[in-house]
């Protein structure tokens, strides 16, 4: 057995676990020092307009509060890359919940009952915060997130569209959504001179650095930003958020080190949030279900602050064998919080109106949806043209509707009754691009035998620190627990974001790199290694992210059954089963908690989780976690994740995809397509809380089983 | 900083906005003054430096800061400190007792990879060692078979963890290795 | 939150004691709702007058066959009370339906009935609330308010009371007690939430100063088949979209006795009087409980987005009534 069988791909424990189960993991708030101060924001409360007066008088009076920052004494920053930094620079309130000010004071209680003492007067203008799908500011973009162009076409999908044999013309909503990871954001900032050193919530410690150091005006090298343990991000702690410039900006005014641990109130309007979507899906076919056209155009929003477009039109590119395409984005810049990030931004909304418009077509054809997703199968990326570095969507749909017993299934919508429940099952295909950036490792072979590796990665719960190790045992051919890993530190070198499932790919390659170059110094040496050890350095930079003459991406395949309760309109998801095929596998134990996060996270944006715009206020209504409904643990049954293994060359030299976001691509489709076989109702708008699902059945008369109304 | 170990007045006369407070944290005696606004997980995470307590929502409504209060599972962001005067806290530090030993639902949490980032795995292991005692105890739960007898213990299947755990959210989506986990500690 | 002063009261004469000392008091239960406001800025007492250590955590059956419960009994050990579980069990399966195992720990009897609306406008000091600020305006009435009330709101407040506990109360009959500077009375638990009107600031008939002593539990309620349902948004640790208990005796083939209260519909639990009057004397049958529900529904007025909520709450109070009829009679 090689050193690769043992150890890539062995469900190794988490490196960090013990610290994670005694408390003893440190976390960004969480770096105590005797004159440490805490500070508070004061988030803006009218929607648009701008701050006239800020009197601090009465908050300043209170014992304990050191200091009340405001857009008239903060210190000047210089331009970020991104504007939601640009905190306490200048009147403006782009949006409500946006920070006005920021109250520093010996003790959490203190900073709290200060900034509840400042009066803040603002002069407010008229705020537009209602997306619509008519909206007449929407344009449409140049490009979308992930700098996808805005519109695509091939062919001529209006044309092809008119003259199918089957045409399914449909609209989806998805609300706005939020990340909320259990450590809301939190930095802790230390100035020692010009030295700037932060603890910060962050999924990349580089960007925050290289931020830090365009807003404060210092060289890079001034400023160390460390990561140790972070509370779960999914895209929202991916980019440096306001919390780290405002604890540094504080630690500067008082000369202390200041804690800025964000309430989880103030989240919402502060960290990102999925924009809502609204989909127009057409699909034309032919009388088997084969695609003639395919049309998906997606309307969303984005702040006054800064332009970000959820790129959901994009899966659509890459999923389908249709001739004629078109795939487009429209915009409107509203006075709403700047959306941003939220796991798989792109493929998780608009996989979840494609598939779901897949579905329809089935039903519509009467072509088992499992088999009218392999009937349209392309050869080639359906956009680009380029060959496939590996695609194993039909094995996934294939292995997943075996081990669900999909052919069980009856396919007639309203089939499946167990007393007041109507019981349904559906299926949805999953699809996630592999991403991966440049950076830095180096990995040192020390006089004991054992090695230290060096990466800025961070770990946000996805097991990073892990199969780091892993992937450098296997590439020096040392057992697991010879090999150290250092992680989570700007001091180390350039690290990309912990983000769009491409860490390990990233990081994974310098590692890879670096060990396999120190092997090489290493092999054949006969003398004894010098004190401070062997070092070898790796810089991926132009490698690891060059232009790949492949189409590169995860795909999986999700089966859910639903139990609808037709006295209440209740739903809850009794089955979910989900196959992926994402490469090669390096940690079957982490990767399986991978899988089953992100299948859950999207099992509440179909079931639970509901944001709401304010059309008066500007503001997010469900803004904390009683009423912001991420699934508890009732509503997580029994989910299973499957892999099918691939091996593909055209990847990195662990032959791995990313791992972390295609769980929740395609989870809603499949519940929602649940829904449909079980009530017959199809329902377009996420999520199917009672209210929408009994409202439904009301509408579409008495179903099987049901009580009167 | 008035809540600070060190600065315990030596009269014992109640100030109107502080109290002198004496917890017993994982065993040992903490004699404070406390801010009245001062809740319980503040001063573990403040006062102590007892960081294993987390702070997820600070409205009880996410769990992170489950601590045991007189052997009772309780949100300690919620609790204010002087009023647990005397009261006995464990927390995920003191779960263990003294030693190196893991507690056996801590080691559960590891052989099970029952977390991912962490954050919510203190509160989540003491909230399960309360749900553990109030099974014996024969509390019942929402899934609980109203027709099954009082005062004895509830037989803690898949369901009955699920509903007692629900009071702690994970947004990693651990759920499932979580009851894994507290199932293989079930006496 | 502001600093506030602290007292610890041994009595129930100390407690009210105190609380006629310190202008501004509030009573401290268990803390988990009234923490939580003082936190947002909503409550801001000038002192708390700390209930939790007096002698009321107890729960005793009375010679008249009634039960008498603290106080500060706190809701888990309220809910896993034999004599709950066996007698009242839509109280022990409203508590249990409710919160989450460490709120349930910590909540208290007197403190569940207290807890206010869960309203946003209300948590949020920022906007308009009639609530917290009488005559401020309501940010709900054409804001966002598919949780609110169907029924007997008023254009001052649409908030409903977010209490499991104080439904099943309702519905059992239950009374509330209370002692203050002029004596000791007790209130109808259906009586004891009020309607807003034209003061939504006032949530209950509690007097200045009065302290909530204890519940009492009819013996005319005990052991009759009674239950609660609820639904929500999820499966646990979620506010009821609707909720019902039922207090159902059927005798001879008719209803004897009746008790139907519904949670999340209005500003206090709704006991549907008219359902009950309905229901007393007919037969138990699908149809009797339907005409019932109908006639107690007609009264709703839903808002813009919470129509649902007059369905829901009449399907699952069908749903319980059904189950709790004897089984030939439906």
């Amino acid at each position: 057995m090689t050193a690769t069988e043992t150890v890539l791909g062995a469900p190794a424990e988490r490196r960090e676990g013990r610290e994670k189960v005694t408390g003893t993991a440190r976390y960004a708030a969480e770096y105590d020092s005797a004159d440490r101060a805490h500070a508070w924001p004061v988030p803006a409360t009218v929607a648009r307009g701008r701050v006239i007066a800020v009197d601090a008088a009465a908050a300043l009076a209170l014992p304990g509060v050191l200091a009340v920052l405001t857009h008239e004494n903060a210190p000047r920053l210089g331009d970020p890359d991104d504007p939601v930094l640009a905190v306490l620079q200048n009147p403006r309130v782009p949006h409500r919940g946006w920070f006005v000010a920021l109250v520093v004071a010996e003790t959490l209680e203190a900073a709290r009952a200060g900034a509840g003492a400042v009066r803040v007067t603002y002069e407010t203008e008229g705020a537009d915060v209602t997306l619509t799908a008519s909206h007449p500011e929407a344009y449409v973009p140049d490009s979308a997130n992930g700098g996808f162009p805005a519109v695509t076409e091939k062919g001529d999908p209006d044309g092809a569209f008119a003259s199918s044999a089957a045409r399914l013309d449909v609209g989806y909503t998805v609300p706005p959504l939020h990340n909320h990871p259990m450590e809301p954001h939190a930095g802790t900032a230390r100035w020692e001179g010009d030295r700037l050193t932060v603890y910060s919530s962050s999924q990349g410690t580089s960007a925050v650095r290289a931020e830090l150091a365009r807003l404060f005006g210092l060289p890079e090298d001034r400023i160390t930003v460390r990561s140790e343990h972070v509370g779960g991000g999914f895209g929202s702690k991916g980019t440096p958020r306001p919390e780290v410039v405002l604890a540094a900006m504080a630690a500067r005014e008082t000369g202390r080190p200041v804690t800025l641990a964000l309430p989880r109130r103030y989240l919402p309007a502060v960290v990102g949030h999925r924009a809502p979507t609204l989909h127009r899906l057409r699909l034309g076919a032919d009388a088997d279900g084969r695609l003639t056209s395919l049309t998906h155009e997606v309307t969303t929003y984005t702040s006054r602050v800064k332009e970000f477009v959820e790129q959901a039109a994009v899966p659509a590119r890459v999923m389908y064998a249709a001739p004629t395409m078109r795939t487009l984005h429209r915009v409107a810049a509203l006075d709403v919080p700047t959306p941003s990030w939220m796991r798989a931004p792109g493929e998780c909304p608009g996989m979840y109106a494609l598939e779901s418009a897949m579905d329809e077509l089935a039903v519509e054809v009467g072509v088992d949806p499992v088999e009218l997703r392999i009937r349209n199968e392309p050869e080639t990326e359906p956009e680009s043209g380029k060959p496939f570095s590996s695609r194993s969507l039909v094995e996934c749909l294939r292995d997943g509707a075996r081990r669900f017993g999909w052919e069980r299934r009856d396919p007639r919508p309203r089939s499946g009754e167990e007393g007041p429940l109507l019981i349904g099952t559906g299926v949805a295909s999953a699809t996630y691009p592999v991403l991966v950036g440049p950076g830095v490792a180096s990995a040192r072979a020390l006089p004991g035998g054992d090695f230290l590796v060096r990466v800025n990665a961070t770990d946000i719960g996805t097991g990073a620190r892990t199969v780091l190790a892993q992937i450098a045992a296997d590439a020096l051919g040392a057992p697991l627990d010879a090999v150290r890993v250092e992680i989570a530190d700007s001091d180390i070198g350039f690290g990309s974001v912990a983000g769009g499932s491409s860490g390990t790919a990233s990081w994974g390659s310098a590692v890879h790199e670096a060990c396999a170059r120190l092997s090489g110094m290493l092999a054949g040496r006969s003398e004894p290694l010098p004190e401070e050890g062997l070092v070898a350095e790796a810089d991926t930079s132009g490698k690891a992210d060059a232009e790949s003459p492949y189409a590169r991406h995860a795909f999986g395949a999700h089966f859910a059954e639903v139990a609808v309760d037709t006295v209440s309109g209740e739903v809850r998801v009794t089955r979910l089963l989900g196959v992926f095929a994402a490469g090669r596998i390096l940690n079957a134990r982490t990767a399986r908690s991978q899988f089953i996060g992100g299948m859950t996270m999207g099992l509440g944006m179909a079931l639970t989780e509901d944001s709401t715009m304010d059309p008066a206020f500007g503001d997010f209504t469900q803004s904390d976690l009683a009423s912001y409904h991420v699934p508890a643990h009732a509503d997580v049954v029994a989910p299973e994740a499957y892999w099918v293994e691939e091996a593909d060359d055209h990847l990195n030299p662990m032959g791995s995809k990313g791992i972390g976001e295609i769980g929740i691509v395609g989870t809603a489709a499949a519940v929602g397509n649940a829904v449909h076989h079980a009530t017959g109702i199809r329902f377009r708008e996420l999520p199917l809380t009672p209210d929408r699902v009994l409202t439904g059945l009301l509408e579409h008369g008495h179903p099987a089983g049901m009580l009167g109304v | 900083m008035d809540s600070r170990h060190d600065r315990a007045p030596d009269s014992r006369t109640p100030e109107p906005e502080r109290s002198q407070t004496t917890l017993r944290v994982n065993g040992k005696p903490h004699t404070l003054m406390v801010d009245h606004r001062r809740v319980l997980l503040d001063l573990l995470r403040e006062d102590l430096g007892l960081t294993g307590a987390k702070k997820g929502c600070d409205h009880g409504q996410c769990g992170a800061c489950t601590v045991l209060v007189d052997g009772r599972r309780m949100n300690g962001c919620l609790l204010l400190a002087v009023a647990l005067d005397g009261s006995e806290i464990t927390t995920v530090e003191g779960l263990a007792g003294d030693g190196e030993d893991l507690h056996p639902l801590q080691q559960a949490f590891l052989d099970r990879d029952a977390f991912q980032c962490g954050y919510c795995t203190p509160g989540q292991i003491c909230s399960a060692a309360g749900v553990l005692a109030e099974a014996a105890a024969g509390h019942p739960s929402h899934v609980t078979d109203p027709a099954a007898p009082s005062g004895e213990p509830v037989a803690l299947g898949r369901e009955e963890i699920r509903e007692r755990m629900s009071g702690n959210l994970c947004r990693c989506g651990a759920y499932p290795r979580i009851v894994d986990a507290v199932e293989d500690v079930i006496p | 939150m502001k600093p506030f002063a602290y007292v610890r009261a041994g009595s129930v004469e100390e407690a009210t004691d105190a609380f006629a000392a310190h202008p501004g008091a509030r009573y401290l239960g268990g803390g988990t709702n009234l923490v939580d406001l003082m936190k947002l800025g909503v409550e801001a007492p000038a002192a708390l007058v700390d209930v939790t250590r007096l002698p009321l955590d107890a729960v005793e059956e009375l010679p008249d066959g009634s039960l008498q419960v603290g106080a500060t009994v706190r809701n888990s050990d309220l809910a896993a009370h034999p004599v709950v579980r066996d007698r009242y069990p839509a109280l022990s399966q409203a508590l249990l339906a409710g919160a989450s195992g460490q709120l349930r720990n910590a909540a208290t009897t007197g403190g569940n009935l207290l807890q206010r609306t869960r309203c946003p406008y209300f948590q949020d000091r920022s906007k308009p609330c009639n609530k917290r600020e009488p005559g401020s305006g309501c940010g709900a009435l054409e804001g966002v308010h598919r949780d609110h009330a169907v029924l007997g709101h008023s254009d001052q407040c649409i908030a409903t009371n977010p209490s499991d506990m104080a439904v099943a109360l309702a519905a059992l009959d239950a009374r509330v007690e209370l002692t203050g500077p002029d004596g000791s009375r007790s209130v109808p638990a259906a009586d004891f939430h009020r309607l807003p009107g034209m003061h939504p600031e006032r949530d209950t008939e509690i007097l200045p100063g009065e302290l909530i002593t204890g519940v009492l539990l009819p013996a005319a309620t005990a052991g009759l088949p009674s239950a609660y349902r609820k639904a929500r948004d999820r499966a646990s640790y979620a506010f009821a979209l609707a909720s019902v208990a039922v207090v159902l005796d059927v005798g001879d083939g008719v209803v004897e006795r009746a008790g139907i209260a519904f949670g999340a519909l209005a500003h206090r639990p709704w006991r549907a009087r008219r359902a009950e009057d309905a229901l007393i004397g007919a037969a138990p049958t699908t149809a009797a409980f339907e005409h019932a529900l109908d006639l107690e529904l007609a009264a709703a007025e839903p808002l813009r987005d919470n129509a649902f909520k007059v369905p829901l709450a009449r399907r699952i109070a069908l749903d319980v009534l059904s189950r709790l009829a004897p089984p030939a009679t439906t």
